[in-house]
């Protein structure tokens, strides 16, 4: 913070009382740093809490997506995080078993609530994807989806009469389901990162890591991590938007040791020793979710909720969409024209 | 190509679903407030009032610091904005404050533009921003709002009523920033004319429509508190940062012979309130109605002005870049079109120039012809007469050697009579020839009859 500069303020207060027709614009004098032993309180600090109890009543949104071959436990994955049936799962259709031909997108919104926050959650699933025998081009129609929630919040942007709370419906974290096959990644696997990685955050996410032991477990992690390296690709939280060196240590140690984490999911309770916890019973013991020596989920419910759930929305309200928004309004005629379905679907946000 | 198929179900009938144990997304606001603390936050003031109503004062009492500046003198020709920003700390929280003033603001004789500085300051300010949202690579996330979140406007202590430039001012204001009255100096009413005044000013706010800011009443925690402020408002506040020693503690006081007012003693004046009130209570709401009310306002307004309209039935994406970009071409083809007529004007205009000056030309050139023959004429006159003269020169001289020879003749044979009548002869011979030459044809040139001077022998 540079010191104030008494001289060239007055000199610049003196020569504004120099007659002019038009006042200047005020451009910010450079700013006197105020010793901080002040005079007595005058209570700067309580604007925290009026912060606070603003955005408690206004609530949050938070989309998140899953991404990954069926049966890898997604929709597991996702109501073990927000301990609530938010995602249906895919054998409990009543319809029959039938793979979709194509890789839909299916968004699914509710609403929950604790200690006075409210939460719309929304969750995207993606069933088809990977299942079909040629799997080409199949991040597509969830790149599209993407940039078309994008473009609602660009047009809702640039409209002249904005409303007050524009509804957020982009994408704020994907969740990537890897298969747990002990060798490497997938070629599906890198192309569906190499190409999202630019437009949402990404976090890869190693699923049913109950049939690897310990050993395996950390190979696979070293070997994936090596792999997303080699290949370029950025999962969240990516090493660019690392703001200062707090941000940096702490985002290196999860990206170098915790990444990706090995998940296990399960909405079902088993007493274990005397508590009640979340796990799956198999004949050799029962797994607990939320014990750390037995998979990482714990650890990932920590960074996803606890800790970088504001910091995902505000990378991809500052970065990503910025990105799209810039590009849009660059090369407008350049890109092809949004499809129709989505002036023709109605808005799922109220 | 696999094609997309989108299902949204659930839609406006989002479910509330129960949770089966703690999840921890209500550290939620935590993680933001965190962000925004270390960001930092920036709250902008606008004092307008006369000049000696003490805002430099109030500002200095109001953040507990002494703020740098030399106070004004009356003799501002115009009304000048003096803008300073400051960097205050509190606890953990960094605050960037900056406080605009208005220098010279009713001082003049004719004060009918007073308000336009200042509303053209709020404008600009609105512009910035708005310049900053519509450009394509934008930083809003670091970018120094300069937007007034609120201006407290100083109420002169008459006693009376408000004056007009008050009412004018203030109306004018109101639809661009939270305005907030307040009562300056106001240890110069006693208290039952304090709340006749104030009885008197918000009566006349009312009948003359003008919006003050009203602190929220919709939120349950603050509901209260801001109802009751609300009925005291316009808050008569008084400044002061000397420090007096009443009782055993110090507090910021005025002392008069006839006794001490106490800043911070709410019977005194109502200074704590508007303390609790700006800074404490609704500073964030100050910000967000700054935002969300006037600003949109504004970008509406400018939009519209601009040309352009919201989306059509028919719209295709980015109505904005494209009306940017017929708006754009229509300008430029605007002026190559007063180019095209500029140019044609012009080259009309040498022609007939041209046109000018050539008939100029030409004119001279008959002159010139014209003069040339009158002269060439004069000159062969003046030449035959020469001519003629000459002749008539020799003529006589031919005459006079003939007639010295006969006088030269006849002096030898005759006598004087011969002379005479030599003479005689001499004469009638002239007189022959005259009269010879007088009847000559035209064919020898004209005779001169004043040529004949010459006979004097």
């Amino acid at each position: 913070m540079s010191k104030g500069l008494p001289e060239t303020r007055t000199d610049a207060a003196m020569s504004e009382l120099v007659p002019e027709p038009r006042p200047k614009p005020a451009v910010p004098m450079k700013p006197v740093s105020i010793n901080p032993n002040l005079l007595g309180y005058i209570g700067i600090d309580t604007i925290i809490e009026q912060m606070r109890k603003k955005t408690m009543k206004t609530g949050f949104d938070f989309n998140i997506m899953v991404v990954g071959q069926s049966g890898l436990g997604k929709s597991t994955l996702v109501n073990t995080l927000f301990k609530s049936q938010v995602s249906r799962k895919a054998s409990s259709w009543n319809r029959e078993e039938k793979i979709p031909k194509t890789v839909e997108i299916k968004a699914i919104g509710h609403v929950i609530e604790e200690g006075g926050v409210k939460m719309k959650l929304t969750v995207i699933d993606t069933p088809g994807f990977g299942d079909q025998i040629n799997n080409e081009n199949c991040w597509e129609p969830i790149e599209k989806y993407i940039n078309e929630q994008y473009e609602k919040f660009l047009k809702e942007e640039v409209n002249i009469a904005r409303k007050k709370r524009i509804p957020d419906t982009r994408v704020h974290c994907c969740l990537y389901f890897i298969s747990p096959t002990g060798h490497s990644l997938r070629p599906l696997d890198l192309e569906f990162m190499k190409h999202l990685s630019k437009v949402v955050n990404i976090i890869p996410v190693i699923a049913k890591a109950d049939t690897m032991t310990l050993e395996e477990k950390s190979e696979f992690k070293q070997r994936v991590r090596k792999e997303l390296e080699v290949n370029g690709i950025e999962f969240y939280p990516q090493k660019e938007f690392d703001e200062d060196l707090e941000d940096k240590t702490e985002n290196d140690k999860i990206r170098q040791e915790s990444m990706p984490f090995a998940v296990v999911g399960s909405d079902k309770e088993y007493q274990v020793n005397g508590k009640r916890v979340l796990g799956r019973k198999t004949p050799w013991g029962i797994i607990e979710v939320e014990n750390l020596n037995h998979c990482e989920f714990a650890l990932l419910r920590d960074f996803v909720i606890r800790t970088h759930l504001q910091d995902l929305k505000e990378v991809t309200h500052n970065i990503h969409y910025e990105t799209y928004r810039a590009k849009r309004l660059n090369d407008n005629g350049g890109l092809p024209p949004v499809s129709v379905d989505t002036e023709e679907s109605h808005d799922s946000n109220p | 190509m696999a094609a997309t198929d989108i299902a949204r179900q659930a839609g406006e009938g989002c479910r509330t679903v129960p949770l089966a144990g703690h999840v921890g997304f209500d550290s939620l606001p935590d993680q933001l407030v965190n962000q925004s603390v270390s960001q930092g936050f920036c709250f902008n003031i606008l004092c307008v009032g006369e000049t000696g109503l003490g805002k430099s004062t109030l500002m200095d009492t109001l953040f507990n610091t002494k703020f740098e500046g030399e106070p004004a003198t009356h003799t501002q020709p115009g009304v000048q904005l003096q803008s300073n920003t400051y960097d205050l700390q509190e606890s953990n929280v960094g605050l960037k404050l900056t406080i605009v003033s208005t220098v010279g603001f009713g001082d003049q004789i004719n004060k009918e533009d007073s308000y336009r500085p200042i509303v053209e300051f709020i404008d600009a300010q609105f512009e910035a921003y708005l310049q900053e949202e519509l450009k394509i690579r934008r930083l809003l996330h670091n970018y120094h709002d300069s937007r007034i979140h609120a201006c407290l406007y100083f109420i002169a202590p008459t006693g009376h009523s408000l004056k007009s430039l008050d009412l004018v001012t203030m109306k004018k204001l109101d639809s661009k920033v939270n305005v907030i009255p307040i009562i300056a100096k106001s240890d110069a009413i006693s208290k039952s004319e304090l709340t006749k005044f104030k009885i008197k000013i918000t009566s006349e706010l009312v009948s003359n429509g003008v919006q003050i800011y009203q602190f929220p009443t919709d939120d349950e925690a603050v509901a209260e508190i801001n109802g009751t402020m609300n009925a005291h408002l316009p808050f008569a506040v008084i400044g002061s940062t000397e420090e007096l020693k009443i009782g055993n503690k110090m507090v910021k006081a005025r002392q008069y012979p006839w006794g001490t007012v106490q800043v911070e003693n709410e019977a005194h004046c109502d200074f704590v309130k508007l303390r609790e009130m700006l800074i404490r209570v609704n500073m964030e709401d100050l910000r967000e109605q700054t935002h969300s009310r006037h600003y949109e306002l504004y970008r509406r307004c400018k939009l519209e002005e601009m040309g352009f309209k919201d989306t059509d039935p028919d719209s295709k994406p980015f109505s904005l870049q494209e009306t940017y970009e017929a708006k754009r071409n229509e300008f430029l083809g605007e002026l190559q079109k007063k180019e095209e007529e500029m140019r044609q004007m012009f080259v009309q205009r040498v022609k007939e120039k041209e046109a000018e000056l050539k008939e100029a030309e030409k004119e001279l050139h008959e002159k010139f012809d014209r003069l040339k023959k009158l002269h060439q004429d004069e000159k062969k006159k003046l030449e035959d007469k020469k001519k003629s003269l000459d002749d008539e020169v020799n003529a006589f001289k031919q005459r006079k050697t003939a007639a010295e020879l006969l006088q030269s003749q006849g002096s030898q044979a005759g006598g004087s009579q011969t002379l005479k009548r030599d003479k005689e002869k001499k004469k009638t011979r002239e007189e022959k020839s005259i009269s010879d030459r007088t009847c000559t044809t035209p064919g020898k040139h004209p005779v001169v009859p004043c040529a004949l001077v010459v006979c004097a022998v």
